[in-house]
């Protein structure tokens, strides 16, 4: 569904990103994890279109995507989550999750109500904050509204930059269970997270990225059993899931 | 029936967007934790990070045996010696063995290559697997071992025992599939004979014969025999071990697992890729390795890529049978020829038993080749001996472009091996 080749990407003189290449198959989750600074989240900004690339390809669908405009690549059927959730503060629930739902209202003149049910349906804590503004929600389900904008817009790939990112442990494990969730409906996932560990347990497959590069992929029971990974990423002498 | 079959039926657009991001991936691993590696693109002038397509791969340095010897033991370990779970050394036939180590994820992908060969040969969860190879250091017995497990096989650890005692056991337990060289299994099969143990009597099906170059006579006459489906296999213990590439029951050329490994064949002389086709030397990139990634490691081993598509449905490019190793050449007045040539002429010939050696002398200035051929016993003396060793001369000159002489022996005279034969002495000044 998405593959990406020889990505390079830099902030003026800086380069963040070096060829860096990886694939998403339909159907996978698939774990971009590295530490701070590694261009994670450049990554997913570049494949967004929110970023520039230097050189490289994208291919979503079979389609180069470089360089089109970022309501064009939703419209195809690529969404993000953005870090830090970046939910419309002064906005009730229900409007952001409209507005998620922008593109494929106005181009196709769909009915946002189904949608929105459906996104209830996976986060029925948004039902019931529905009229308050989006600003006052818990962290936790700020992501979720977050997931939910994005899911509006019925996207074929999904990516996420770091939902867990700030928040409260067993919220974290909530948030991951979402990701599943989504995946086993049928969307696509593409997963940025400083939390290997959780990324890890629910993806197929992963990349590792420092500074730039991508150093090491592989299916996610080989990255848990590599010991770079578990000295650098997941903090013990881990043992592979079974 | 494939172990792996999304992999090994892998479309080649994918399978070259995985190998890409493999080798990059290596790439920029190597270069940050081989001190060696790092070393050597610093001196070619090539930074990893410039690599774009696999066609680059040809601005790399390469590896070669020497670097391993330099750099033994642990030198080109790209891994701290506690991550490393296993310890083996290549076979050492041409001087000093080297060691290669492994991580747990190295070990996996290792028993899942040689499962691939294992089913691709016929072998099934139900087949009672023989490991003749000698096992300790050497990655043969260990690599089929695991491979076997995996398929969950009934594996038996014979190792090296001699050839009666193997007999034995063949019958006692059952064997189904033998693995060892095909020099051992025809050792085996000649002992098998003697005892008078008749082909039927055993419940061999499958030989995977591998770690030296054989004929396609040697298959016909140990199929034969031994009464199993012979296929080839190959690898080398420096890129991994046993499952590097191996023979399907087509048997149109040995199935390379090309998703864990890049594949090059290039000219030794000119070190350029050969044209498509041409026989050439293997150079073998690890995409997967953890513990010791090799970069373009010239393997000295000559073969040639097999196009077009197997009825398999295996979309792993094939290469040919290994028809020798750059050293194995021989160069007899100016002609090359390889020692298999000369063993595909012989087990064609009728009167001689499939065992010989060649014996390369050097007298007044000239290369001088005796190919020692073995008779069977009690086979005819005199005159008949005579022309059968003319013929045989004469079949050798007209195959092989070059005259040798032959001398006939008696059975039994030449020397027997348990692993790998030694085909060739020579005595030239060097």
């Amino acid at each position: 569904m998405l593959k990406v080749r020889n990505l390079d990407v830099a902030y003026g003189m800086l380069p963040v990103l070096r060829r860096v290449s990886l694939h998403v198959n339909p159907g996978e989750i698939v774990a971009i994890i590295g530490a701070n600074g590694a261009g994670k989240t450049t990554l997913l900004r570049s494949i967004a279109g929110l970023v520039a690339a230097r050189g490289g390809e994208i291919a979503f669908k079979g389609s180069d995507i470089r360089g089109t405009r970022t309501d064009a690549i939703v419209a195809l059927g690529c969404s993000l989550v953005p870090e830090g959730r970046q939910v419309f503060a002064s906005m009730p629930v229900r409007e952001n999750l409209l507005l998620g739902g922008y593109v494929q209202y106005r181009r196709r003149g769909r009915d946002a109500r189904g949608e929105i049910d459906r996104v209830y349906g996976l986060f029925p804590v948004l039902r019931e904050r529905e009229r308050q503004l989006a600003g006052t929600l818990s962290g936790g389900e700020q992501q979720m509204l977050a997931i939910g904008r994005a899911l509006m817009a019925r996207p074929d790939l999904l990516m996420l930059d770091e939902p867990s990112m700030g928040l409260a442990p067993l919220v974290v494990k909530d948030i991951f269970a979402i990701v599943e969730r989504v995946s086993a409906q049928g969307t696509t996932v593409l997963l940025v997270e400083q939390n290997a560990r959780g990324a890890l347990r629910i993806a197929r497959r992963g990349y590792v990225l420092e500074t730039g590069r991508v150093v090491l992929s592989g299916s996610a029971e080989e990255l848990l059993a590599n010991r770079d990974v578990q000295r650098a990423y997941l903090g013990s002498e881990a043992e592979p899931r079974a | 029936m494939a172990w792996q079959p999304d992999s090994e039926r892998m479309d080649r657009e994918e399978l070259e967007q995985l190998q890409l991001e493999r080798l990059e991936a290596t790439l920029s691993r190597v270069y940050r934790s081989v001190p060696f590696y790092r070393k050597r693109f610093d001196e070619t002038g090539f930074d990893p990070d410039d690599l774009r397509s696999l066609a680059d791969l040809r601005r790399l340095p390469f590896t070669t045996k020497r670097d391993f010897r330099e750099n033994h033991p642990y030198g080109l370990f790209a891994v701290p010696l506690r991550d490393v779970v296993r310890v083996h050394a290549s076979s050492g036939t041409t001087g000093l063995a080297t060691a290669v180590g492994y991580t747990r994820n190295d070990l996996k992908t290792w028993a899942d290559l040689v499962a691939r060969v294992l089913v691709a040969g016929g072998v099934g969860k139900e087949d009672v697997v023989h490991v003749a190879f000698d096992y300790g250091l050497f990655t043969g017995a260990f690599g089929f071992h695991h491979g076997a497990e995996r398929i969950g096989a009934s594996v038996i650890p014979v190792s090296s025992a001699n050839a009666r005692r193997q007999i034995q056991i063949i019958q006692d337990y059952r064997s189904t599939a033998l693995v060892t060289t095909p020099s051992h299994a025809l050792v085996l099969a000649d002992a098998m004979i003697e005892a008078g143990v008749l082909r039927n009597a055993l419940s061999l099906r499958y030989g995977l014969f591998g770690a030296e170059p054989w004929s396609e006579s040697m298959r016909e006459e140990l199929e034969e025999k031994l009464g199993v489906k012979a296929t080839d296999n190959y690898g080398l213990s420096e890129v991994m071990g046993p499952g590097v590439s191996g023979e399907c029951l087509e048997r149109r050329g040995l199935h390379i697992a090309e998703d864990h490994f890049l594949v090059e064949v290039i000219d030794p002389e000119t070190l350029e890729p050969v044209p498509e086709g041409q026989v050439g030397e293997l150079v073998l990139t690890t995409l997967t390795r953890e513990a010791l990634p090799v970069i373009r490691y010239r393997t000295r081993d000559l073969t040639s890529v097999v196009r077009g598509d197997c009825p398999c449905g295996r979309t792993l490019t094939r290469m040919s049978r290994v028809k020798g190793r750059t050293d194995d050449l021989l160069i007899v007045k100016g002609a090359r020829v390889f020692p298999s040539e000369i063993e595909a002429v012989l087990l064609e010939v009728e009167g001689t038993a499939p065992h010989y050696q060649i014996v390369l002398e050097r007298k007044g200035g000239e290369d001088l080749a005796t190919v020692l051929v073995e008779t069977p016993e009690g086979a005819v003396a005199g005159p008949s001996r005579a022309d059968l060793q003319a013929a045989i001369q004469r079949r050798l000159a007209s195959e092989l472009g070059v005259s040798v002489s032959v001398e006939l022996v008696d059975a039994r005279t030449l020397q027997r091996s348990e692993g790998k034969a030694r085909r060739v002495l020579d005595r030239r000044p060097s």
